[in-house]
């Protein structure tokens, strides 16, 4: 067992205890918390395969700026009512069953040799760095997306400053 | 020795404690949590494939998979704020007002 495989259980264990403890937990602040090492293990799977861009990119945005917003909302709401309500939706059992049967059709298809072959030496395959590669094809092959990317932003910006703008009273 | 498919069996439980996530929570900000877990998923196997395949495209795909995860987040915010202003609840089941 080399250090590859070891590194990626450990990301891999992190990730899924930290996934389920954020989606258990009744305070919607340590949800949060707990999904900031989640997504740092994530970027570090990104980086064990190669994409060292989007690792960066994933420690700054999701784990970064998107988690900070999610705690200042839930900040700003006071929430302190959720004690000795319960947290489950009615439909859980449900829900349940749905997500067991989902998990197990998941993995036995992932489990399947449909794509065999060398993976763990690929490491250095491309040739080129990461971020050279992924910023040539972003600025080449798909540059109308990528300025489509920037309007999707910009919408949402004004999208969410009227959302939670506060109505002037007369 | 890590292969393809050790990635998709993470990729699947990752995706679905995302919607479990989704289905049995009350509170809307930790289904948007979900929902966050569940997009982080699909860029794991986005990678995973992209370096399978040797091919860049699918990272500049995770690129714009997290543009649109930063814009939902954004937004759905935006809503929760809203919702939590009027109607003083953030749990989905309490919120019917378009029932009909």
């Amino acid at each position: 067992m080399g250090l590859y495989d070891i590194m990626f259980f450990y990301l891999a264990s992190v990730v899924v205890i930290t996934a389920l403890l954020a989606v258990s937990r009744a305070n919607p602040v340590y949800a949060v918390v707990f999904l900031i090492p989640c997504f740092f293990h994530v970027a570090g799977l990104f980086v064990l395969l190669g994409a060292e861009f989007l690792a960066v990119i994933q420690i700054l945005v999701p784990a970064g700026a998107l988690m900070i917003l999610y705690l200042f909302v839930v900040f700003l709401l006071n929430l302190s009512e959720i004690k000795g309500r319960r947290i489950t939706h009615r439909q859980s059992l449900l829900a349940g069953i749905v997500a067991v049967l989902l998990v197990f059709l998941l993995v036995v298809l992932s489990m399947q040799s449909l794509f065999p072959g060398p993976f763990q030496e690929l490491v250095e395959g491309i040739g080129i760095d990461n971020t050279a590669a992924v910023g040539g094809s972003l600025y080449t092959k798909f540059l109308f997306p990528f300025e489509l990317a920037s309007l999707v932003l910009l919408v949402v910006m004004f999208g969410a400053m009227v959302l939670a703008r506060r109505e002037e009273k007369e | 020795m890590i292969t393809l498919s050790h990635y998709l069996v993470l990729s699947a439980i990752l995706f679905v404690i995302g919607v479990t996530g989704v289905l049995m929570r009350r509170n809307v900000i930790i289904i948007l949590l979900s929902i966050e877990l569940m997009l982080t998923a699909v860029n794991l196997n986005f990678i995973a494939f992209s370096h399978y395949m040797k091919n860049p495209v699918g990272q500049v795909f995770v690129f714009f998979v997290m543009t649109v995860a930063a814009a939902e987040a954004t937004l759905g915010l935006a809503i929760v704020v809203a919702l939590f202003r009027n109607l003083e609840t953030v749990n989905v089941d309490e919120i019917n007002q378009m029932k009909g």
